[in-house]
């Protein structure tokens, strides 16, 4: 009876820590592997230690020019995503005009949308128009598939906005462009801000779109996914484990900072 | 600070608005002059916040001319208006803290070195160490003195208030309803306050519109008003009136005789608002604190020449410093009278025999042909509605 009180009262944690053991062991064995010395190509089996993938992280041939490849493209996509994405959301909180509600649910298409049709259709379109396939077909079919969730993610922040903040800017001399400036942007930011790291992750770690439209264009998820095929190097599990690190260490940071900022207003 | 000039004089000609078929504000003429502290008071939707709106520019009449002194702003956009605004519920911007809200409206005007002005706001709002919070760490009553610094640093010709204090709880209300008549005097700046607090207009106005209907009704200084209501709302609305239906019996030179269930009423024809043909009807109206309440066992010690009234002592209700009554009589029923508790009668209890008597000087007249409940308040002001 005590044991099941004690497993009772424990019950939510115990769950929880099953749950993040469940979300974190591949990162775990990505970043063991990372380690390893494997004999032959492939890295699937534990042999020694060894940090020589760490010191030598581009040892590979053409592995640091895809990485370098995908976060100009996730750059690029979600500077793109989250401008036109921002424009979009106000346009479908703030305006009412004739597609309005047809808008408002043909965005989330490319969310709803199998990548593999949508990659496949994009494919299409952009033979038939005879475009030549590489960093701009990517870039274009980054932002697409981004955009509606910059949208989704802006809108619900513009929707929760008290209409009298833009009255009460107007009412102390502030122009349409000075108050769009300072308060509606400063309001909607952290709707922004996560449309944008959404957009990031999503362009970076793409490989189903990207791969029917990139050409002979390498970016670092088909990289990996070619590698596969062949041998994995070790320096894979390095860029994985440093991308993983540094998402960590974002996140405590915005943790940390938002953390501080009630502590200081309490 | 006494100015001669009229830069601050608001002046509204023939302004209205309308939306689609619902018309918000009839055609509206209203002059406030400058320094004054004016009031637009009514219910709920009666137009008094489109009224203020207007003012602002935050709304475009649909017809109509907005004065500022001798400029017509009608067509300037908000930011072009030297009118500011202190919103209900404040509007305080939440990403920026005090200081910055504060030195907002400097700012966009590109004005430099704003801090000396800016501390001094704070310091005349008592809130000079708080500079360096957000809004939402002040109380209601501070983000309250937030709101009417940042509009006041920018020295508008016209302070616009929305139903301000209507989020802050009775005793800071009555509190900040000091201060803001303190401030106004000291900056002696226009004001023009929206409301559906009555005790709030008449304490802090100087002249007070009644509003009702998208027109308003009466305009007056808040004594005038509460002693001379020209139509059933004002006397309803502003305070409690007793209303009796009664006939003309005869007319005769500044004093007109009435009945009413069996007695008769005399009414100072100054006081009477309605047509005064003998046999037609008339409302006679009397403040329940006007009245006094004898027993009926004392009615021939009552002084003659005084207005009576013969009724029952429905209900009683001790408050304190006066206890209010509730008489039913042949000429009306559930008469409201308050009675002051100096010398309490005991025989004064429900039930009783008791006659109600007051000076005919304190009786209005009103027309007939309206509605006798409008302005009653059936339940409290809803607040945080945008009338």
């Amino acid at each position: 009876m005590a044991f099941v009180d004690w497993l009772k009262r424990r019950l939510v944690v115990i769950a929880g820590l099953f749950t993040l053991a469940y979300l974190l062991l591949p990162n775990v064995v990505v970043t063991v592997f990372s380690f390893n010395d494997p004999k032959g190509r492939f890295n699937y089996e534990w042999q020694k230690f060894s940090a020589d993938a760490w010191t030598d992280p581009c040892g590979v041939a053409d592995l640091c020019g895809s990485l370098s490849l995908s976060l100009q493209i996730a750059l690029w996509a979600t500077l793109g995503a989250t401008a036109l994405g921002t424009a979009i959301a106000f346009a479908l909180v703030r305006y009412r005009f004739r597609a309005r509600g047809a808008v408002n649910s043909l965005i989330f298409l490319p969310m709803a949308m199998p990548e593999v049709v949508m990659a496949a259709s994009l494919l299409t379109l952009f033979l038939n128009m005879g475009v030549q396939l590489g960093f701009w077909t990517i870039l274009i079919a980054h932002i697409m598939f981004c955009l509606s969730f910059v949208v989704t993610a802006v809108k619900a922040r513009v929707m929760s906005m008290d209409p009298r903040l833009e009255q009460a800017a107007q009412d102390l001399y502030a122009g349409p462009f000075q108050t769009f400036l300072r308060v509606t942007l400063p309001i909607a930011a952290p709707g922004i801000a996560t449309g944008a790291l959404l957009a990031f992750a999503l362009s970076f770690d793409d490989f189903i779109i990207t791969n029917f439209n990139a050409g002979s264009t390498v970016t670092f998820p088909m990289f990996v996914w070619g590698s596969a095929q062949r041998g994995t190097p070790v320096q894979i599990n390095v860029i994985g484990t440093a991308m993983f690190v540094l998402a960590v260490l974002f996140v405590l940071t915005s943790m940390v900072i938002s953390n501080r900022r009630t502590k200081h207003k309490a | 600070m006494t100015t001669t000039d009229n830069s601050g004089d608001v002046r509204l000609s023939g302004i209205s608005k309308t939306y689609g078929s619902f018309t918000a504000v009839h055609p509206l003429d209203l002059t406030v002059p400058q320094g004054s502290f004016f009031a637009l008071l009514g219910a709920s939707g009666c137009g008094k916040t489109t009224t203020l709106r207007m003012i602002a520019g935050l709304e475009e009449p649909t017809g109509g001319t907005v004065h500022l002194g001798d400029q017509d702003v009608t067509r300037l956009p908000p930011y072009k208006r030297p009118v500011n605004t202190v919103f209900q519920s404040y509007a305080l911007f939440p990403h920026l803290d005090i200081f910055e809200n504060v030195a907002f409206g400097l700012r966009r005007r590109g004005i430099k070195g704003v801090k000396k002005q800016v501390d001094e706001m704070l310091d005349l709002v008592q809130l000079g160490e708080h500079a360096r919070k957000k809004p939402h760490q002040l109380s209601g009553g501070q983000q309250q003195r937030v709101a009417v610094a940042r509009a006041l640093i920018n020295h508008p010709r016209v302070l616009l208030l929305d139903e301000p204090l209507g989020a802050l709880d009775l005793k800071l209300r009555r509190q900040m309803q000091l201060e803001l008549k303190r401030i106004q005097t000291e900056v002696g700046i226009t004001f023009v306050h929206v409301t559906h607090d009555q005790e709030e207009a008449m304490t802090m106005a100087d002249t007070v519109a009644v509003m009702n209907a998208g027109r308003v009704e009466q305009l007056g200084a808040p004594a005038d008003l509460y002693e001379n209501p020209r139509t059933t709302f004002v006397a309803n609305f502003l305070g409690t009136s007793n209303l009796i239906e009664a006939e003309v019996d005869a007319a005769s030179g500044d004093e007109i005789v009435l009945r009413a269930g069996g007695g008769k009423l005399s009414l100072p024809s100054g006081r009477c608002g309605a047509p005064t043909a003998t046999g037609g009807k008339v409302l006679v109206g009397v403040r329940p604190e006007k009245i006094s309440l004898t027993h009926a066992g004392d009615a021939g010690a009552i002084p003659a020449g005084r207005n009576r009234v013969t009724g029952r002592i429905a209900d009683a209700s001790f408050i304190g410093v006066s206890t209010q009554y509730v008489v039913d009589s042949p000429a009306g029923t559930a008469l409201q009278v308050y009675v002051q508790n100096v010398d309490r009668d005991t025989r004064l209890v429900p039930g009783a025999e008791v006659v109600l008597h007051w000076n005919p000087a304190h009786t209005f007249g009103l027309d007939a042909a309206q509605d006798i409940q409008a302005g009653v308040e059936k339940v409290e002001p809803q607040e945080g509605v945008v009338a």
